[in-house]
């Protein structure tokens, strides 16, 4: 059987295709934007939980919440120290932080202050931090850089707990690649965070816990919860937990949004399997009458389903590729900027998992050929003359 | 030209492309490793705990530390204020201890 063979019947199915060129123009874009869609959302939760992982690996192993009412309150620093004598402890931190809204811009920036310094080294800050002993001096992130126009050297004044401006220098920004992380942070020493916050004495916004053995932090985090029952412990494997539920499957709104496409191709491929058209039946009737075996007409089925599903699948995919990874994901970015000010630019890192792309394949593909091929075979085991005549 | 041949060639270039951007994927996610050490750096010094993707209320900036109940801001069911809090699901709620024990008497 030389492939040649093969080869005209393809000849004949893109042919026979182009007859029809309309109706299956309408398939082949509907079929690519399901694709799109789907592999848009693969391309960018995956990249986003695996950005996510390697970043938030660096996050403090526990945090220990005092909550008050159902809400987070501030935390007593004295509890630190009986923090620090349960076995397995190595350091206890406080941390101050809190947000700010910025009117000028109608922006909510993140404010905290820098416990330990950054290399000078470290790429991703043009500057420095403010250094333990410096007053009025902040490093701001990228996003804030660009709404206030301002950039090492300039002033930014904020607003305080007192009423008064609060006049502090820029000494550093963080650069464009480290966005997704500090686009809307001002770091400040202790002190001024305090000031400008009026934090009470000896009050923290949480405490930063270290172990020395990170497989003991579950022990270590319930003895907490034990002794200060008013607390709420959060281990490291459960931020990263969070940010796989929130880019998981999960992601409510644009799979919402989708589900209508997603119904209606259903309901397309559904028609297609469910019985051919008049012309297609009288088509295989009349192949069979001028000898056509009835493995050839499967075959040309089969080309038929394969050039449509193939094609979109391709297309799709390619654009669902260019679009999350070129373009930012600009469909769903506004969606998940909601209606945020300041946001990264989601400069995506490709990361792409191989078993997503093959599973998408699997269940759009392979059903699409199947769905094409097992009508006409009920078609073209029947006799041609009944087939012709319906 | 046979309408085979095109297809074929139409196939060999998607394929072309995607290699491309395989490769280009490749690339670039190794230079992220690289980056990722002063990302890292920046975390653990900082002590950052969460991905700055949405800054417009407290528990889409900061979805790891949010009250437990903070999808639903006011009261359960209440209308949803911000479009990011519909792609941001509420914290595993694994971690609570909700055990009932049920004692004979």
């Amino acid at each position: 059987m030389s492939i040649n063979r093969h080869i005209n019947v393809l000849d004949y199915t893109l042919q026979s295709l182009l007859r029809r060129k309309f109706k299956n123009a309408g398939i082949v874009l509907v079929f690519s934007f399901v694709i799109f869609i789907t592999g848009s959302i693969l391309f960018l939760t995956y990249s986003f939980k695996r950005e996510a992982f390697l970043i938030l690996n660096s996050s403090p192993e526990l945090l220990v919440q005092r909550m008050m009412a159902g809400r987070h309150e501030l935390i007593p620093v004295t509890i630190a120290g009986e923090i620090k004598r349960i076995p397995g402890v190595a350091k206890v931190e406080p941390r101050y932080w809190g947000y700010y809204y910025d009117s000028l811009v109608k922006a909510n920036y993140t404010i905290l202050s820098s416990a330990d310094p950054i290399s000078a080294n470290n790429r991703l800050l043009k500057g420095r931090l403010p250094f333990a002993d410096e007053h009025n001096t902040v490093a701001i992130g990228r996003g804030i850089s660009e709404a206030r126009f301002i950039g090492p050297g300039s002033g930014i004044s904020l607003q305080g707990a007192d009423g008064g401006y609060h006049d502090l220098k820029v000494v550093g920004v963080f650069e464009a690649d480290s966005e997704l992380l500090t686009s809307d942070l001002i770091v400040l020493n202790q002190t001024d965070i305090i000031k400008l916050f009026g934090i009470p004495e000896g009050m923290a916004t949480d405490l930063a816990v270290d172990v020395h053995n990170e497989n003991e932090a579950p022990v270590i985090a319930r003895k907490i919860r034990e002794y200060f029952p008013d607390t709420r412990p959060i281990l490291r494997d459960e931020i990263i937990r969070t940010y796989d539920a929130v880019f998981g499957w999960r992601s409510g709104l644009i799979l919402t949004l989708f589900a209508g496409a997603l119904v209606a191709f259903i309901i397309l491929a559904w028609d297609k399997a469910t019985g051919l058209s008049a012309d297609e039946k009288k088509e295989i009737g009349i192949l069979k009458a001028i000898g056509w075996e009835t493995s050839d007409i499967l075959e040309m089925k089969f080309w038929e389903g394969f050039v449509i599903s193939v094609s979109s699948f391709l297309i799709g995919i390619i654009s669902a590729h260019l679009h999350v990874f070129f373009w930012g994901a600009s469909l769903f970015g506004p969606a998940l900027k909601g209606w945020s000010v300041i946001y990264p630019d989601f400069r995506l890192v490709p990361f792409i998992n191989p078993y997503q792309i093959a599973t998408l394949m699997t269940l759009t593909v392979i059903p699409y050929i199947a769905s094409t091929i097992i009508p006409s075979w009920k078609a073209s085991v029947t006799d041609p003359d009944e087939v012709m005549r319906g | 030209m046979r309408k085979s041949y095109s297809f074929f060639i139409f196939i060999a270039v998607c394929l072309v492309i995607i290699s491309g951007l395989a490769a280009r994927s490749t690339i670039e996610v190794s230079g992220f490793r690289d980056a990722a050490n002063d990302l890292r750096e920046i975390t653990a010094a900082l002590k950052l705990t969460d991905i700055c993707f949405s800054s417009d209320a407290r528990y889409t900036r900061h979805p790891a530390q949010a009250d437990l109940f903070s999808a639903f801001q006011d009261y359960p069911g209440s209308i949803e204020h911000f479009p990011s809090g519909s792609v941001v699901s509420p914290p595993d709620f694994i971690t609570l201890d909700t055990k009932i024990l049920v004692r004979n008497r």
